[in-house]
């Protein structure tokens, strides 16, 4: 499809303009006011994130987007409590985030479930810490394990495991906790293009299920057009917001939705935002010509290019 | 799994049962050549008919250029001549020597009333090991999980420790005895001594190593600092906490020796020393090879035990 026979992002249909209407109405679960993060190293002080303001809704899917580096990362810890902020505020309806807390769950792009615990028992493990007897949280784990499918695997151990199979039982354990918003640093990061597919699928599913706010950190543009009802897309250095984007593609979504024109147009829109047209890529060296005698490539081979 | 990773893996097994079988076979090997093949060392002649030499008789070793020089003087003299095999000297049993030992060594009667069987000096051996490396680990694993878990330990012991472990533990022998006694309570604090300070940084090493994703979810799911400490540290960390204490405990061994000649001698040291003395070379190296194989045997009984105790370790590195 031609760029210009794209609308423009911001065309929203009457039905999803409805959408966002309701959506602004909810209230406002996290708030994010001038957020800055700077890392003191011993060689030099490293600006992550400078005075981000940003707010979202209760339910909302979010997902950030941005170069690397641009302070993803550090953002979404400082909303878990595994950092701690600069100066700014950062408001968990309406009270300050201190520390992490079972209230703010977290999905890691790596794996991080506990191996010496049986899956059954990795999502046990918040329930158990939080007081909840040992039937009535296996009870419950046990449902958790349903909803992301792998009740065949109640008393396997993670290596037994595929890697999309070890991020289902890792968001089945954040969620067990009840959080009030689920934190996921690149979760499908690490996975088989194939595999994303079915797991965004099945995130959407939980979601549409359960009365949880997510914000989703993600490299792949389509994946962030195909999940949130709003992109957060930040620049680096020093992260700051670029600009938030409304999505406009209706719900219930679908991967058939992947070429209709609103989504199209707020990829192209994301694609501008983070290479903006005319800015090489500074992490990219100019020219590759100290690559040239890293392979030898003898006559009888056949030049690539 | 897999069937063709099965099967691969039986052949791995497999494998490693013959080179591990080899691994044995090929210094026995050697050691069966310079016993048994004459020509390859044997310095010394056996005698075994003395002839006219004063001072030969029969079965006694000499070298090999003495009884040469014996022999051409009785020769030249006109009478009888010595006549002997080649032989190894006395402290290189051959292999058949020292297998024989192996059962003998068990069955002959102390040479003194008061002195104790083999088997009783190997159980005392055995329990000095057992109580120096059961007390150090007492402290030595709390210990090295606090260090390694938080700074405020680490701060406050690791630099004594680390200058205490370059005291050589057989320093503290004579003040050990000085203390203890002259029984079993020194040869165990030696073997404290040169197992604890080891033990404390080792852990600590190890509990630091701890994969701190792993600490970050859980606090993310609301561990605090017991429940992170003891549902997440020492679970986390159990498996190479175990490596550990086999290897910690191959140390210990290492200092049982010097552990029992402290005070008066005990143990199978006593044994070796003792039969030594008595030329018995045969059961010295009985009685050394006893001590690697109860090592290597209490080795692989830990692995057994490893390996069930760790479900979910995937067969790697505890074998
Ligand atoms: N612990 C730290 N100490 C010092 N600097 C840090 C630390 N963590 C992150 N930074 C710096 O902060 C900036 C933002 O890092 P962050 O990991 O948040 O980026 P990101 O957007 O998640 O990147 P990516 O897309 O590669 O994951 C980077 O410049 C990084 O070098
Ligand atoms: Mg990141």
């Amino acid at each position: 499809m031609n760029k210009l026979d794209l609308p423009s992002y911001l065309d929203q249909s009457d039905e999803v303009k409805a959408r966002f209407d309701r959506l602004k109405q909810r209230p406002v679960i996290l708030d994010i006011k001038e957020f800055t993060k700077i890392f003191e190293t011993p060689t030099e002080d490293v600006v992550a994130v400078k005075d981000l303001n940003f707010k979202t809704y209760r339910r909302e899917f979010v997902c950030v987007i941005g170069p690397s580096g641009c302070g993803k990362s550090t953002l979404i810890r400082t909303l878990a409590g595994l950092e701690t902020k600069t100066s700014g505020q950062v408001l968990l309806d309406g009270e300050e985030i201190d520390g992490p807390g079972p209230e703010r769950g977290m999905v890691f792009q790596g794996y991080t479930l506990f191996p010496w615990l049986s899956v059954k028992r990795n999502v046990m493990f918040g329930l158990e810490i939080a007081g909840h007897g040992k039937s009535p949280a296996e009870e419950e784990a046990l449902q958790w394990i349903d909803l992301v499918g792998l009740s065949k695997f109640t008393n396997a151990y993670p290596h037994q495991l595929s890697g999309g199979m070890k991020q289902r039982v890792a968001i089945a354990r954040a969620l067990a906790n009840k959080p009030r918003i689920l934190l996921m640093d690149e979760p499908f990061g690490a996975l088989d293009a194939q595999t994303r597919a079915k797991m965004q699928a099945y995130l959407l599913d939980i979601w549409r299920n359960i009365d949880v706010t997510i914000i989703f950190i993600t490299h792949d543009l389509d994946e962030a057009v195909y999940l949130a009802d709003r992109v957060l897309v930040l620049k680096a250095h020093p992260g700051e917001v670029q600009e938030i984007v409304e999505v406009p593609v209706p719900r219930p979504r679908s991967p058939e939705q992947f070429l209709s024109p609103e989504f199209l147009a707020t990829k192209a829109r994301l694609e501008e935002l983070i290479h903006p047209p005319g800015d090489p890529d500074p992490e990219l060296p100019g020219d590759h010509m100290n690559m040239m005698n890293m392979v030898p490539v003898n006559d009888e081979v056949d030049k690539v290019e | 799994m897999s069937a063709p990773s099965k099967i691969k893996r039986k052949f791995m097994q497999h494998q490693g049962v013959i080179l591990a079988m080899f691994s044995f076979l090929i210094p026995l090997m050697i050691w069966s050549i310079v016993s048994y093949v004459p020509f390859v060392w044997h310095p010394k002649v056996k005698i075994t008919v003395p002839g006219e030499v004063s001072y030969f008789s029969e079965g006694l070793l000499v070298d090999r250029d003495v009884f040469e020089r014996e022999k051409s003087d009785v020769l030249a003299q006109g009478k009888t001549i010595p006549e002997g095999v080649p032989a190894n000297p006395i402290y290189f049993p051959a292999p058949d020597e020292v297998a024989t030992a192996f059962y003998t060594a068990f069955v002959t009667e102390p040479k003194r009333r008061n002195e104790k069987w083999l088997h009783e000096s190997l159980w005392d051996s055995i329990q000095v090991i057992f109580w120096g490396f059961v007390i150090s680990s007492i402290f030595g694993v709390p210990l090295g999980v606090l260090m390694g878990t938080y700074r405020v330990f680490s701060k406050l012991n690791e630099p004594f420790i680390e200058f205490f472990r370059y005291l050589p533990a057989p320093a503290f022998g004579a003040l050990a005895v000085a203390i203890l006694g002259i029984h079993q309570g020194p040869k165990i604090a030696i073997i404290f001594i040169g197992t604890f300070f080891q033990q404390v940084l080792v852990i600590a090493n190890t509990t630091r190593k701890l994969d701190p994703m792993l600490v970050e979810a859980a606090l993310t799911l609301g561990a605090k600092r017991t429940s992170l400490l003891f549902k997440v540290i020492i679970p986390g960390i159990s498996i190479n906490l175990y490596r550990d204490l086999r290897i910690l405990l191959g140390w210990a061994w290492t200092y049982l020796i010097v552990a029992e000649l402290i005070g008066s001698s005990s143990g199978i040291t006593w044994f070796i020393t003792q039969q030594a003395r008595y030329k018995n070379f045969d059961n010295v190296y009985a009685a050394i090879m006893m001590i690697g194989i109860i090592g290597l045997f209490s080795d692989i009984i830990l692995g057994w035990f490893g390996k069930r105790m760790f479900p979910w370790e995937q067969n790697k590195s505890l074998s």
